[in-house]
């Protein structure tokens, strides 16, 4: 059953937690890293040689915000030489004059741009920064400019559902080759603001609907990838391609892990770069082996004719709603949390049904650690597990 | 409206070329070639790797086609069916310019 160890492709650089944004969702962890715990340009181009070798042909530059890095230019032109595929994510707010005309000279092949809102006022409020959209535009502009390749991002929730729409135009008219429209996904920050991000029922078929119809619309002038969100699915996603399979991601300070959240699984201890090879972590690492392949599958995944197209679903999701990270990813019809998880989502309010101001937010900032908050894992049902 | 863009369509004169966020590269790892874009990277078979390597924005459809018939010695009419149907394809995605 187990598969031959294969060569990752993809790996995504956290390179710096700050952010000039407080976005509630962020996919970083609650407790995040101040500037003096992240590597320094040496190890960042050490490691990235080392990934290069071990068959990586895609960097995705990410934070925190990764342009707070003065050395980025120096760090893309690394990966550059070695010929791998630099993907930058930016927020697009607050990068200096001429900046991305140097990146794009460093051999930066693609620019990720995020906007938390179609609107000005969406934006300023999600990220809780004033002037934000205007920055993005110009942002985009510059990219442009640049010759570089474009995709927005647009992070959906409740508080920005109803502007999918908004967002179609507003990548079309910035000159995207693509949009994605991803909903939250809702692990780290976003598992704690939980209530206030869901969506309802009504507005996630809306946009379902509207998605697909702007995608024939579209084709061969701008892609859209749709993230559905895992509350109001059927089958889980194939989180990271499977556990370890062809990706991995690496944190400010050089620990290696198999995705975003993967640190909030307490049984598993992760390996950081520099106290051992990047290749040695990839093949012996503990936490890497533990969820890889299919051996691991407890039922109903072992015997579940889906196992090799979900890869088991999210393990860190099983780990906050099951409350164990080799359950059934609740997001399966057949998790027996499932109709609980879904109960979840269709607690919430109507989109558009809060006023501004009023979200209940705990905004991402560096040193407040809410993990007290998060919501406790659903206890399962007696009836179920009897 | 407010696209920038407009879908292109396969034609025997369209000129098709990689985008600058595509772009082909052996892989040693793997020892195999690989097509690079912002999110994806594809693995050619052997037909699809001699149409992409000939979309080097000189060679228009027509010459592409005459050229693969003759190297692969097949009726110009199914070359030029799956050429067309795969820049089209690949166009739609935007990982060729037509």
């Amino acid at each position: 059953m187990s598969a031959p160890l294969l060569p990752p492709i993809g790996m995504l650089a956290e390179l710096t937690h700050r952010c000039p944004l407080q976005c509630p969702y962020c996919s970083n962890p609650t407790e995040l890293l101040k500037a003096n715990r992240e590597l320094d340009t040496e190890t960042w181009l050490a490691l990235f040689d080392q990934a290069a070798d071990l068959g990586v042909l895609q960097v995705h530059l990410s934070g925190g915000e990764p342009t707070l890095r003065r050395d980025l230019e120096q760090l893309v032109s690394g990966l550059s030489r070695r010929g791998v595929y630099t993907n930058l994510i930016t927020a697009g707010v607050g990068i200096a004059e001429g900046r991305i005309e140097a990146l794009a000279k460093a051999g930066l092949d693609h620019l990720q741009l995020s906007f938390q809102g179609a609107r000005a006022a969406t934006t300023a409020r999600i990220g809780n920064l004033q002037g934000s959209h205007e920055k993005k535009l110009e942002t985009a502009r510059r990219a442009r400019a640049a010759g570089l390749p474009l995709t927005i991002n647009a992070p959906i929730h409740r508080h920005n559902i109803e502007e999918v729409p908004e967002f179609i135009e507003l990548a079309l008219s910035l000159g995207a080759e693509r949009l994605e429209i991803a909903n939250v996904q809702y692990a780290g920050w976003a598992l704690v603001n939980r209530d206030a991000l869901m969506p309802d029922r009504a507005s996630v078929e809306r946009q379902a609907e509207i998605v697909e119809a702007a995608r024939e619309r579209l084709t061969g002038i701008m892609n859209i990838d749709f993230v559905p969100p895992d509350y109001f699915a059927t089958y889980p996603k194939p989180c990271m391609g499977g556990w370890a399979r062809d990706a991995f991601m690496v944190a400010p300070d050089g620990t290696v892990l198999p995705c975003h959240a993967a640190q909030t699984i307490p049984s598993l201890t992760f390996e950081q770069f520099g106290s051992r090879t990047l290749a040695e972590i990839w093949a012996d690492s503990p936490a890497f082996n533990a969820f890889r392949g299919t051996d691991w599958m407890l039922e109903p995944c072992r015997s579940c004719e889906r196992r090799e197209i979900d890869w088991g679903g999210c393990r860190c999701q099983a780990m906050a709603i099951a409350g164990d990270a080799a359950a059934t990813d609740p997001a399966c019809i057949k998790s027996p949390l499932h109709a609980r998880m879904t109960a979840v989502a269709t607690s919430g309010r109507p989109a558009g049904d809060v006023a501004p101001g009023d979200e209940g937010f705990v905004y991402r900032r560096i040193g407040a650690d809410p993990q007290q908050t998060s919501p406790a894992p659903l206890k399962p049902d007696p009836a179920l597990t009897a | 409206m407010t696209a920038l863009r407009e879908r292109a369509m396969v034609s025997p004169q369209a000129v098709p070329a990689l985008p600058k966020h595509v772009r082909i590269q052996y892989d040693p790892v793997r020892q195999a070639f690989a097509v690079l874009s912002p999110e994806n990277v594809f693995w050619p078979n052997e037909i699809s790797l001699e149409i992409l390597r000939r979309c080097d924005g000189h060679s228009p459809i027509d010459r592409i086609v005459a050229d693969l018939t003759r190297e692969y010695n097949a009726p110009e009419e199914d070359v030029a069916a799956d050429v067309n149907a795969f820049l089209q394809e690949w166009s739609d995605k935007l990982l060729v310019k037509l």
